[in-house]
């Protein structure tokens, strides 16, 4: 006889008990209520994260640049998702701070590809750094999508896995400043740049650029890293120039502008200089008012245009820039903006890449990097704010426009746009023909 | 050299050849690097661990080895091993010069000297910029990171060779400080006055000890070039000083092994710090605080203090 044969009457149904109904109740309303958790869960079977490393300068010399990069980047990531992320996968940034130290940034991409499990690297601004990681995403076979502006890249000193598709290099950029500077400002030209690399390249470049023209670099002054005081430099500017070209970046930077004020008082020749000399910098800061009246070349305009496009709006407001180029929360917190819209088309050009590879995961990096290399025409609009841009798959290095800025009133406005066809130059490798 | 020191430092050896086979893939590539700059490490002790030379200039002997062994290759297509080798002998040959000079010095004026010379060597490659590509860097060809018809890109390699590179450094400097001018050294160490009254011409083994430790100090950066494909200026700069000096103190100065656990410690106080917080420096700089408070002697050098007083 069994159990229930003793309790149960013949004949009869045996309703629940009150307890049993209870038990029950309660573990069809925990289920109900963690529905939506499991839901999610199912979802994300299918629908996991795509994670990309983000190598962010938030030490070291570069900090002022990651702080930016960070927030431009989180900005983008934040649109695709709301958007429908790539392929229905949302983005989730896995970042780390590089220290701008190449060691370190080669250390992240072990982090990023062994103990992450990131899909790819991305990041970066300082030339050493990416040049330092880039042959481990290689040797571990991560995509590497740099926002570096260095030529290394189109050089060909990288590799088939290292790729800047959302800035453009520093060679273009000089190329494309040659022709506005020797109509519009003079034809004599002294040269002030830093004594490394990043001078060099400024050197070389636009000295090449500027004698196609028809004009000469009168005077090369190249100031060491190390020097605090400028004053001494200034004599050897060459009586006959009639355009002053600076490129110096880093602390001096202030110093620097303030002594070549008062070295030439009210008669100054024309004053171009690359706006790195005063990314992160407050141009009404004490000492720059000698400015006024002198011109830049910018990535993309700091200042809000009066002819921006919608698209420009939107993406500063997502950035959360005001019209002065500053954090909506802090004016004193000025934007690396002739920089860091790199991160903003590097990521939707990665999203890009994995809709046209259908990227389903880290098996298919090799498909990511040839479906990038296929890119070529991408139009100026919310995913390319800075402008439209045109993709060398050879090279790895994507060629935009370059805007030049006049201070006028303490502020920067554009008088000038070179377009992509004047910051093209012959390819210099072709990374398709290199293994994976 | 007792068994039991014997013992603990082949045993180290055996359990990182071990790890070889059973690391997870971003520990194995972590420890590799790690073997790598614990030679450093272990270059840096010699002088300031054991012979008490204090210098503030040892990133200009690895970054003769790194740039050694990276421009032989770019340059003139050196492959591999005799790159290295180059790297090695110009990080002794730069330890000869700058030793001949900053010798005369002592104290905190031969950790000033080493500090400006090793400036110098800095700068000296932004000047020669389109010879060493200043401070950019650049990448080591493919052609000069094979050796016997293996990739030293190949993290197994990779591995094994750091392992061979490390435990030839580690067992070296445990023979060295064994001998009768190791002993010479910790003599010099702890009473240069002394030494030099027992006869012992302190200053040739100064210099010797200081050739010694930059050549160890090259091969690592020789090491890194081959091994991890990048050469440039960065490591070369004073904070790349600043860092073999901090390792030696964390892990124990004037002990064998102190170098590597410094290493090792630092790497993963950072690592596993920037995984709890962006401060993450804060932490380390606690973790770092609390050590020299109740560890002043280093991890090693407390060891050895509490429980293992003959510990090399």
């Amino acid at each position: 006889m069994t159990e229930t044969s003793k309790k149960t009457p013949a004949g009869t149904v045996r309703g629940p008990s009150r307890r049993q109904a209870l038990k029950t109740l309660a573990v069809g309303g925990t289920a109900a209520a963690t529905l939506p958790l499991w839901a999610r869960y199912a979802g994300a079977q299918t629908g996991e994260p795509i994670r990309i490393g983000f190598a962010k300068h938030a030490t070291g010399i570069g900090a002022s640049y990651g702080r930016w990069y960070d927030r431009v980047s989180q900005a983008a990531v934040k649109k695709i998702n709301a958007e429908g992320g790539v392929n229905g996968r949302p983005l989730e940034l896995v970042t780390e701070d590089d220290g701008t130290d190449p060691k370190r940034c080669a250390e992240l991409m072990e982090k990023f590809a062994n103990q992450s499990k990131c899909d790819l690297a991305f990041g970066t601004l300082f030339s050493h750094v990416v040049i330092g990681a880039a042959p481990r995403a290689a040797e571990l076979k991560l995509p590497y999508f740099v926002v570096s502006e260095g030529h290394h890249v189109a050089s060909g000193m990288l590799n088939r896995w290292t790729l800047q598709p959302g800035i453009t290099d520093v060679k273009s950029q000089v190329k494309a400043m040659a022709p506005f500077v020797h109509d519009t400002l003079g034809k004599k030209v002294t040269m002030i740049f830093p004594d490394y690399a990043f001078g060099y390249d400024h050197r070389d470049n636009f000295t090449a650029a500027i004698k196609a023209l028809g004009g000469d670099v009168v005077a090369q002054i190249a100031i060491p890293p190390t020097e605090t005081s400028f004053t001494k430099y200034f004599p050897k500017i060459p009586r006959e120039t009639e355009v002053i070209y600076h490129v110096m970046i880093g602390p001096g930077v202030l110093t620097f502008v303030k002594e070549m004020g008062e070295f030439f008082g009210p008669s100054r020749p024309e004053i171009f200089g690359f706006i790195d000399s005063l990314e992160a910098v407050n141009l009404s800061s004490p000492g720059l008012e000698f400015l006024e009246g002198t011109y830049f070349w910018e990535g993309m305009p700091r200042y809000l245009q009066p002819d921006a496009p919608g698209y420009v709006k939107a993406y500063r407001d997502a950035v959360g820039l005001d019209a002065n180029g500053a954090s909506v929360t802090d004016a004193n917190d000025v934007s690396t903006a002739a920089h860091m819209f790199g991160c903003w088309e590097t990521l939707h050009v990665i999203k890009a890449g994995m809709e046209a590879c259908n990227y389903s995961g880290i098996a298919d990096r090799q498909a990511l990097i040839e479906a990038v290399e296929q890119m070529s025409d991408m139009p100026a609009g919310p995913d390319h704010p800075q402008g439209a841009k045109r993709f060398n798959g050879k090279t790895h290095q994507v060629f935009g426009p370059q805007y030049i800025s006049k201070v006028e009133g303490g502020k920067l406005s554009v008088v000038h746009t070179a377009s992509i066809e004047d910051t093209l130059y012959p390819d210099e490798v072709d990374y398709t023909k290199m293994s994976f | 050299m007792s068994r039991r020191d014997l013992t603990l430092h082949l045993g180290l050896v055996a359990v990182l050849f071990l790890l070889h086979f059973i690391l997870p893939a971003y520990h194995h590539g972590v420890l590799a690097r790690i073997m790598v700059m614990a030679v450093y490490a272990i270059g840096y002790n010699i002088a300031f661990g054991y012979t008490g030379l204090l210098s503030l200039g040892h990133a200009m002997f690895f970054g003769a080895g790194l740039y050694g062994m990276g421009l032989a290759g770019l340059h003139y297509g050196v492959p591999a091993f005799p790159a290295f080798l180059i790297g090695t002998a110009c990080g002794a040959a730069l330890a000869f010069v700058v030793g001949l000079l900053a010798l005369r010095t002592e104290g905190v004026s031969f950790m000033i000297v080493t500090l400006m010379f090793s400036q110098v060597a800095y700068l000296a490659l932004l000047y020669f910029g389109a010879f060493t590509h200043g401070d950019d860097g650049f990448v080591v060809p493919d052609a000069s990171r094979t050796l016997m018809g293996l990739s030293l890109s190949d993290e197994g390699t990779r591995y094994l060779v750091a392992w061979v590179l490390f435990s030839g450094a580690l067992l070296g400097s445990l023979w060295l400080i064994r001998q009768p001018f190791g002993r010479v050294l910790i003599a010099l160490r702890e009473n240069e006055e002394r030494a030099r009254l027992l006869g012992y011409d302190t200053k040739r083994r100064k210099l010797a000890a200081l050739v010694i430790s930059g050549a160890v100090s090259a091969a690592s950066g020789a090491a890194y070039a081959a091994l991890f494909g990048y050469v440039g200026a960065t490591f070369a700069g004073v904070q790349y000083s600043i860092f073999a000096l901090l390792w030696v103190l964390l892990g124990g100065a004037g002990t064998v092994l102190g170098p590597f656990v410094g290493t090792l410690f630092m790497f993963y106080l950072i690592d596993l710090a920037t995984g709890l917080t962006d401060a993450y420096m804060l932490i380390a700089g606690v973790a770092l605080v609390g050590l020299t408070l109740f560890a002043p002697q280093g991890i090693v050098g407390e060891l050895r203090r509490r429980f293992w007083k003959d510990l090399p």
